[in-house]
């Protein structure tokens, strides 16, 4: 094995072969990134919608549980062979990486819905009746007040998320989107040793996880250490 | 002039759980009102009921001579323009300094001049004694400080009524006094007060009169002599006797 990776190492180490690299990694960051951030703003409107005590947004309430419950349930594999294909049953031809995309905003909305809806219950309701008092609207309260003070609720799980989302994205390579995990398999293919193909795979998956863990992180504790009084103050005023 | 008037009001939390059951009074502008009574007699519930925290069941609020309609929203806004509330807990917003507190309602929903507000709310910071904390968070202040932000909060949205729940009760003993001292600087200032307390000394030197509740009616109300030292109802003689021994 050792000798194969000797061998073959004049042959995989090249810069083209860098560039593939280097494209499929981004791609695969792109796809995350994108989904991500669109899910976490679609996230944040269901959550306001769905939160909402207006009675006559009720069915709209009752349609954005549905949609949360049911994506959350759906295996990210199946959805994406389902959105490749109504899409082209649908006549758009959607390019792979936006099949992927899709795939991950519909899958990403449902799930950090959740994360901040968790989030913003978790923020002390007298904030909400105190704001209520001074005439605060509902969208004026959430931008002002609770927002800002859930995300010390929502950073945590939301980067959790995001990370886990980065490895889920190697099941696009199932539909030829060229991203990791698909170029571990064309170099496997071309007769490099699994070992080396995966391998790379395996440490630019890492690469790419980790320093956003060590970020998450970093963003964790300064958001704890700026309301840590203050979370310590409200937990003892429910006791 | 008569400002708030309170008629048969009812309150509820379900239907096998009253609250507040035909409650009546009038408050004069200009007048400082004290709820007492026995923790859950409904005190704090009138405060709530009063700035739509809680609807009523039955029974009529009226503020300067307007019927407030608590299902419509926009009748709920004008009545909360008029008064402010100080909560037992503070509620400060967790998230902005000491002057944003006291700046946000003003400047956001009442749409004043930024130059204006951040004066009045530096004004009303350095009276409540804070001229040196416009930058400090909520946490960093101790809970004296806090409730005299709120309370500055409160007086930067200019109410007529200003509510205060029990705004001692989650103090230290050391730091009731000076939360007491800020609110005998604001009897002076002619905004109407309705405060509910337990401190019955600071009740007695401040209020115009009292009212004396117990199981979410109102028991008596008289002034402070007359509620301390000749209360008419067995409750209320005995309300204050076992306060006074203790």
């Amino acid at each position: 094995m050792i000798q194969q990776f000797i061998d073959q190492a004049p042959i995989f180490f090249t810069l083209n072969n860098g560039l593939y690299w280097l494209r499929a990694l981004m791609t695969t960051l792109s796809m995350a990134l994108i989904g991500c951030v669109v899910g976490f703003i679609f996230g944040f409107v269901l959550v306001y919608f769905r939160t909402s005590t207006i009675s006559w947004l009720l069915p709209l309430r009752a349609l954005l549980i549905a949609y949360v419950e049911i994506f959350r349930r759906i295996p990210f594999l199946v959805l994406t062979f389902l959105i490749l294909f109504a899409s082209r049953g649908f006549g758009f031809q959607l390019s792979l990486f936006w099949v992927a995309c899709v795939t991950i905003v519909l899958i990403a909305t449902a799930y950090i819905a959740e994360i901040i809806r968790a989030g913003i219950e978790a923020v002390h309701r007298n904030q909400w009746e105190c704001a209520d008092v001074m005439n605060f609207s509902r969208a004026r309260t959430m931008l002002y007040v609770i927002v800002p003070q859930s995300w010390v609720f929502i950073v945590p799980p939301a980067f959790s998320y995001f990370i886990m989302f980065i490895k889920e994205t190697s099941l696009t390579s199932q539909i030829g989107t060229m991203e990791l995990m698909s170029a571990g398999k064309y170099f496997n293919s071309i007769g490099i040793s699994p070992l080396m193909a995966y391998g790379t795979c395996l440490l630019l998956y890492f690469a790419l996880s980790y320093p956003l863990t060590l970020l998450g992180r970093r963003i964790e504790v300064r958001l704890k250490n700026r309301f840590k009084g203050n979370m310590e103050a409200l937990s003892a005023s429910d006791q | 002039m008569t400002q708030l008037e309170i008629n048969g009001l009812f309150a509820e939390y379900s239907p096998s759980l009253p609250i507040l059951e035909d409650v009546s009074f009038k408050i004069e502008t200009g007048e400082i009102i004290s709820i007492i009574g026995p923790s859950g007699s409904g005190k704090s519930t009138i405060l709530r009921v009063l700035v739509g925290l809680l609807h009523p069941s039955k029974g009529h609020v009226i503020v300067n001579g307007t019927e407030v309609n608590y299902k419509s929203p926009s009748a709920l806004k004008s009545m909360r323009d008029t008064m402010a509330m100080v909560f037992q807990q503070f509620n400060l917003f967790q998230n902005m300094s000491v002057l944003r507190n006291v700046m946000i309602a003003p400047l956001k929903i009442k749409k004043e001049p930024e130059v204006e507000v951040e004066a009045r709310a530096k004004e009303y910071l350095e009276i409540m004694g804070l001229g040196d904390k416009f930058d400090a968070y909520p946490d960093q202040l101790s809970g004296g400080q806090q409730q005299r932000v709120a309370l500055a909060r409160a007086l930067a949205l200019r109410p007529k009524i200003l509510l205060l729940d029990e705004v001692t009760s989650a103090l230290d003993p050391e730091m009731v006094n000076e939360v007491l001292d800020a609110i005998r600087v604001l009897s002076t200032k002619g905004i109407t007060l309705i405060i509910v307390s337990h401190e019955m000394a600071f009740v007695r030197e401040v209020s115009d009169r009292v009212i004396m509740m117990d199981d979410g009616k109102v028991v008596e109300i008289g002034t402070p002599d007359e509620i301390f030292t000749a209360a008419k109802t067995q409750r209320c003689r005995d309300f204050i006797s076992n306060i006074i021994q203790h």
